[in-house]
């Protein structure tokens, strides 16, 4: 985990139905909800379950473990905060879900759809800590 | 379908103010007055024979509540919908309905954006789960390409003849903000990456300018100097807000293909009838993916039914005959209006010599694309249904 790894992007503004997302990457743990009637997994955070309607969502731990579902290096900024080259990506978790990323660790010409990647948290600020992913090494 | 109230409803004006990259002098209010009294004069309507007003602009502040205003003040149905297919199909919903007879839809941007450093500041994203990656339009849109070319083989030759065939219609266009650029596939190949695998020729543009579209009754469409364009059919697929959830190819790599379905059954038509395709050009994978959507081609054979041709302004599916969003302009309030409004005047044959469809009878027009969850999608013709 690297402090204050790049400088000042802009950072998400946590709100009272994503506070427990934000508050599980401070304490390292990847956190998506899962609907107690269908068990289908919600992401981004909901007030209700968008498969099945219940409000029954509960907070569980990802595996933080998935495969690059796809990618994009990106040679021009969103802003000029952002340094580029950057490899945003859709990470597919081992339990089915989707959620946009960063690549890191890695080559940039490396980065293939189906690599096996994992979650690595990145301290940006006393608040807000980002779940990055990097290529499974072992 | 028979009697589909849709197809009592024409465009009697269809109407582009000069479009630039920077409109100097010009505001939002006084672009939008061009295109409003362009389209008039193109009908032939006073402008108190309008009745049906949306004249709004997204982020610019002006609402269609202010467009009556503009229009005189007189009491009038009042669109809301965003200014495109879906503010078509809302004023035609109203005309069939009779909540009123005569719709004027219009809308332009001036003086906004200067800044070239970066991405225009309407294509950033703000949601907490978007904005911090860095992502913006064309990283979503890179998305959505990305997967279907991991999946298909899909090559950046195919974006690249795409994006040339729009962009030498818009070569050759002396309204579009790029005439005079020609452009090969291996310029677009050559040019600097934005977000692979978009090089800088395979986006849209930034740029200014207006348009306006009128509608009416086909019954009052018999009282005008003009030769009625009919709806043919129309809809909407939307599944989710732009640029906060992650486009995920197997859930929103389709959109668009219900409304062309509901479209083509309404027209009673197939892709084959399609004579020009006037179809959303934001990034080029996006219209490879929308030829599948519509049934054009199979799923995974868009990039090889565009080459040879194909796509080009003499081929069988002639595409952004203007230039699109590429060439012509591209301004972020009024460009999915000028889809409507580029193929009707391809119909009216109002383009030069070497950009007219021969003996076009139908256009399809569309708005949207994958990487923002929406497309919507309408025929045009110049025979009624």
């Amino acid at each position: 985990m690297s402090d204050q790894a790049r400088s000042p992007i802009p950072l998400p503004v946590p709100t009272q139905i994503s506070s427990p997302h934000w508050e599980g990457c401070r304490k390292g743990e990847l956190r998506v909800q899962q609907c107690g009637s269908c068990g289908g997994y919600v992401f981004i955070p909901q007030s209700f379950c968008t498969h099945c309607f219940s409000k029954d969502l509960r907070w569980v731990v990802s595996s933080g473990r998935g495969v690059v579902y796809s990618c994009t290096t990106i040679h021009r900024p969103q802003r000029i905060e952002f340094e580029v080259p950057y490899t945003v990506a859709i990470v597919e978790l081992s339990e089915g879900w989707h959620m946009l990323s960063n690549i890191i660790e890695c080559a940039h010409e490396d980065i293939k759809v189906g690599m096996p990647v994992e979650v690595v948290f990145q301290k940006m600020s006393d608040e807000i800590t980002l779940p990055m992913f990097r290529p499974v090494t072992e | 379908m028979a009697g589909n109230p849709l197809h009592g409803v024409a465009i009697v004006a269809a109407y582009n103010t000069r479009q630039a990259k920077v409109l100097e002098g010009e505001t939002d209010l006084s672009i939008i007055h061009d295109a409003v009294d362009g389209a008039l004069k193109m009908a032939g309507i006073a402008r108190e024979e309008v009745d049906g007003v949306n004249i709004s602009t997204l982020r610019g502040g002006v609402s269609s509540r202010n467009g009556v205003h503009m229009m005189g003040g007189r009491p009038s149905w009042c669109g809301n919908s965003e200014m495109g297919i879906a503010s078509v199909l809302e004023a035609a919903s109203a005309i069939a309905t009779g909540q009123c007879e005569t719709a004027i839809l219009a809308s332009g941007q001036a003086g906004m954006y200067k800044d070239r450093s970066a991405t225009s500041p309407w294509t950033r994203p703000s949601n907490e789960f978007v904005e911090c990656w860095g992502l913006y339009t064309a990283a979503e849109f890179a998305l959505i390409a990305k997967r279907h070319m991991a999946l298909y083989g899909t090559r950046p030759e195919s974006l690249a003849e795409v994006a040339s065939a729009i962009r030498m219609n818009g070569a050759r266009f002396p309204e579009a903000v790029f005439y005079g650029r020609e452009v090969t596939p291996q310029d677009v190949l050559d040019s600097r990456m934005v977000a692979d695998p978009y090089h800088l020729l395979d986006c849209a543009m930034n740029s200014e300018g207006g348009g306006a579209v009128i509608l009416t009754s086909a019954e009052k469409a018999k009282d005008l100097d003009v030769d009625p364009i009919y709806l043919l059919g129309g809809a909407l697929d939307r599944q989710g807000m732009s640029y906060v959830t992650a486009p995920v190819w197997d859930k929103y790599g389709h959109v668009g293909q219900r409304a062309a379905k509901i479209t083509f059954e309404q027209a009673g038509l197939t892709p084959e009838d399609v004579d020009v395709c006037e179809f959303y050009d934001p990034f080029s994978f996006e219209l490879i993916r929308q030829f599948e959507a519509f049934g054009f081609c199979e799923e995974g054979e868009g990039g090889d039914f565009v080459m040879g041709g194909t796509v080009r302004s003499d081929g069988k599916f002639p595409l952004c005959t203007n230039g699109g969003l590429m060439s012509f302009s591209h301004c972020g309030v009024i460009q999915m209006l000028q889809k409507v409004i580029s193929g009707a005047q391809q119909l009216w044959g109002m383009y030069p010599d070497e950009l007219t469809v021969p003996d076009a009878k139908v256009a399809m027009v569309t708005n949207g694309g994958a990487g923002a969850l929406f497309t919507d999608t309408m025929l045009i013709g110049k025979e009624m249904p």
